[in-house]
């Protein structure tokens, strides 16, 4: 039976197979982007954003479907990803040289990547309008003086906390220096009160006090000149890892620190949310994610700036943040950028009416109504200088070492001095 | 772990396949014909195994060598450089220490625990299915749920662990468990010990059913006491599935990732961090693709030498059938 050779039927049965397979496969690579123009002024588009949650998740398609009909001729094929899922799905897609026509980015180091790779259009000459978006809201798409994406949301961290707690601890006003923090900690601590809730398990909220010290202690510049000169052993960046040592020898943060995510069950958020910590140093988004994760504060939550230092140079009107934004691939179609311009020029009021995004369009914050909201969006308005995450702004192997350094000293692991060895170290490897 | 199963099947098979009747010279062209058929059928099967096992193993051997962001050419040779750094990194040290204290422990404690609940659980006992079901039952949970729901169970302060340390008095670990560099790897072993114990009671009972009653009552009448019967009976007719059960346990520990990711994402500090993870924090959130790839290599080939090794000197007998068959009906 087996000793016969296969039969020419067999044989053309599997050479049929073979091709399936391989038209498969070369459907599967293709299908990411889409085909760009086609002789009949038909426009396809692949667009990948991450409202996966709401606001996005309902506003998003309401956005692009009002533009379709608008513009019949062109198809978005729209794939939403949560947010680690959409990275670990770009990283594939961009090793294969493959970036979908409009993606998500925070901009930074990893958009910066992808444009030396030459995988990013460069819309500098095609993007007239953004000189009707602030200033802060570009800065992360922008290297030297080009734009390569579109924001739509910014936004700044600082500190929010609980106005009933801080006053059971006899506290008037909220700090404006380090030192005053650093004491109303002691207070909050004698009155019982845990003073600060953190992530010690995720990393990145870590980052937030140290990064904050730095452009405090040596400024922005120095910040910037690090970048290039890949040398983060200066007085500054030592000065600010003994200054967040200080903070944490106070012992301020919650029980389990070390173990607790952010916005799980019983983290950061959570614990805010609850009232369990008098504050936290995080994002826009913070108390959205109390509010989810926890409890609504309602009026007992506050937002005050990041603290000055002491003989730092940097001023309180610095401020360290970044936000959400879409690059588009090297040769999209051009009227993804028309998509984009009707995104965020056409539908700002919406998105600011939603309660999940900060104004990117001038002006636009007057619309704001609820007053912590208020608060974020005007600090940003009189901001002097503006700071990207530096887990964002720094290539992702200077990122991560710096959120993973911090930990540890945060866990006292690693002495000031080490932190920005080891942050030096990854600069001149990566 | 059920690849592991399949080469053990595999080795059977290709063990079996050359018992065939030698073919007289005459029918040589039948036999090459044969052949051909055989490789002909085995043609899908190749294909699939060239595509996704060896060559994915291939590349990362290759982008080991190079200093490589995921994006770009990949035009920067360093050689062994990213395996030198590997192993003055202590952090890659650190993962080596926790997959063996993790294989140490589960072949000291979880093993012989689940052995003791699967002889217990061949007694007449009233509702054994009942255990058999419930203590199996953790294993057919995903590892991402099992984790969710033991970091719910470790959650400081508020977690079921913290009342019930408590409660017995233990104050010292409230607040701890998975967010202290110290208990964090025990409380990790415990979670695995739980997930992983009934799939390994479930081997054992199944091989104390293959041993013969009538070994057992021979050696009894012998004068054979509990103990006697089950050392110098029950344990060495055993030993197939010991030996098994060894094996799926050390591979296990090797590549454990998901159950650690999620419940301490390798923290606090890399104290529980395992190799797994350390590459994919280097390949997905560093974007260090190639410093990576040579942590994947390194994986790889501790796995594959054990295996190898393993299977060799321990299974070797098992694979060949002698003890099997000695015990056999």
């Amino acid at each position: 039976m087996a000793s016969t050779p296969p039969s020419r039927r067999s044989f053309l049965a599997l050479s049929g197979l073979t091709a399936l397979s391989l038209s498969l496969t070369a459907a599967c690579g293709s299908g990411d982007s889409g085909q760009g123009p086609a002789a009949d002024g038909e426009v396809t588009f692949a667009w990948w954003n991450i409202a996966t949650t709401e606001p996005g998740k309902s506003l998003f398609p309401q956005i692009s479907s009002a533009f379709t009909a608008a513009h019949p001729n062109i198809t978005i094929k729209t794939t939403s990803l949560e947010n680690e899922a959409f990275k670990s799905k770009l990283t594939a897609t961009t090793s294969s040289g493959k970036l979908p026509d409009v993606f998500q980015t925070w901009g930074g180091g990893v958009l910066r990547q992808q444009v030396d790779a030459g995988l990013v259009e460069d819309l500098t000459d095609a993007f007239g309008w953004s000189s009707d978006l602030t200033p802060v809201s570009l800065q992360a798409y922008q290297f030297e003086g080009r734009t390569y994406g579109v924001p739509y949301d910014v936004g700044m961290v600082g500190f929010w906390y609980n106005k009933k707690l801080f006053a059971e601890a006899g506290i008037t006003a909220p700090p404006a220096t380090w030192a005053e923090l650093l004491e109303d900690v002691k207070k909050l601590k004698a009155a019982g009160v845990t003073p600060i809730a953190l992530a010690g398990k995720e990393k990145w909220p870590g980052h937030y006090y140290w990064a904050y010290l730095a452009m405090r202690v040596a400024g922005l510049p120095a910040l910037q000149q690090a970048a290039t000169t890949k040398d983060f052993t200066g007085a500054g960046f030592v000065q600010a890892g003994t200054h967040l040592k200080e903070l944490v020898d106070l012992q301020p943060f919650q029980t389990g620190f070390l173990g607790a995510g952010y916005a799980t069950p019983g983290g950061q958020a959570a614990t805010m949310g609850n009232g369990k910590a008098a504050m936290e140093l995080m994002g826009q988004w913070g108390p959205s994610v109390q509010k989810d994760a926890g409890a609504d504060l309602g009026a007992d939550l506050g937002f005050f700036p990041f603290p000055t230092v002491d003989g730092g140079v940097g001023r309180a009107t610095d401020v360290f943040g970044g936000g959400g934004g879409f690059a588009l691939r090297k040769g999209a179609p051009k009227e993804a950028l028309e998509f984009l311009k009707f995104f965020v020029l056409e539908n700002e009021s919406k998105l600011l009416a939603s309660n999940g995004y900060l104004p990117v369009v001038k002006g636009a914050e007057s619309q704001l109504t609820d007053a912590n909201r208020k608060a974020v969006a005007d600090s940003l308005v009189k901001a002097t200088g503006f700071q990207l995450y530096l887990d964002q702004a720094y290539p992702p192997a200077v990122g991560q070492e710096i959120n993973d350094s911090v930990a540890d000293l945060i866990a006292g692991k690693k002495t000031p001095e080490q932190v920005t060895k080891s942050i030096t170290e990854a600069a001149k490897g990566a | 772990m059920p690849s592991s199963v399949s080469t053990l099947t595999e080795e059977r098979t290709q063990d079996a396949l050359p018992v065939a009747p030698p073919a007289p010279a005459r029918s040589l062209l039948r036999g090459l014909r044969s052949w051909a058929s055989v490789a002909w059928f085995l043609v899908p099967a190749l294909v699939l195994f060239l595509v996704f096992v060896l060559a994915p193993i291939a590349v990362a051997v290759y982008t080991g060598f190079f200093k490589w962001s995921g994006t770009g050419p990949m035009d920067d040779f360093v050689g062994i450089e990213n395996y030198t750094k590997l192993f003055d990194d202590q952090v890659f040290l650190g993962d080596l220490g926790h997959g063996l204290y993790l294989i140490t422990l589960s072949i000291t404690v979880q093993l012989p625990f689940a052995l003791f609940t699967a002889v217990l659980l061949n007694q007449r006992l009233r509702g054994r299915a009942v255990y058999r079901m419930l203590f199996f039952a953790p294993y057919i949970l995903s590892e991402v749920v099992t984790a969710v729901l033991f970091t719910m169970i470790f959650l400081p302060g508020a977690g079921m662990a913290d009342h019930l340390a408590g409660a017995l008095g233990l104050e010292g670990l409230r607040g701890k468990w998975l967010s202290d560099p110290s208990t964090v790897m025990p409380t990790l072993f415990v979670v695995m010990t739980w997930k992983y114990f009934g799939f390994h009671m479930m081997l054992f009972l199944a091989g104390l059913q293959s041993i013969p009653g009538e070994l057992l009552e021979a050696a009894s009448i012998d004068g054979a006491g509990v103990w006697q019967r089950f050392r110098h009976v029950t344990l060495p007719l055993l030993g197939p599935t010991i030996r098994i059960s060894v094996f799926l346990s050390v591979i296990g520990a090797i590549q454990l990732f998901d159950l650690v990711w999620v419940m301490t994402a390798g923290g606090p500090n890399h104290s529980s961090e395992t190799m797994a993870i350390s590459m994919f924090q280097f390949g997905f959130k560093r974007y260090q693709v190639g410093y990576a790839s040579a942590i994947s290599v390194v994986l790889f080939m501790i796995s594959l030498v054990f295996s190898l090794f393993y299977q060799r000197y321990a299974l070797r007998r098992d694979l060949s059938g002698a003890v099997t068959s000695g015990g056999g009906r």
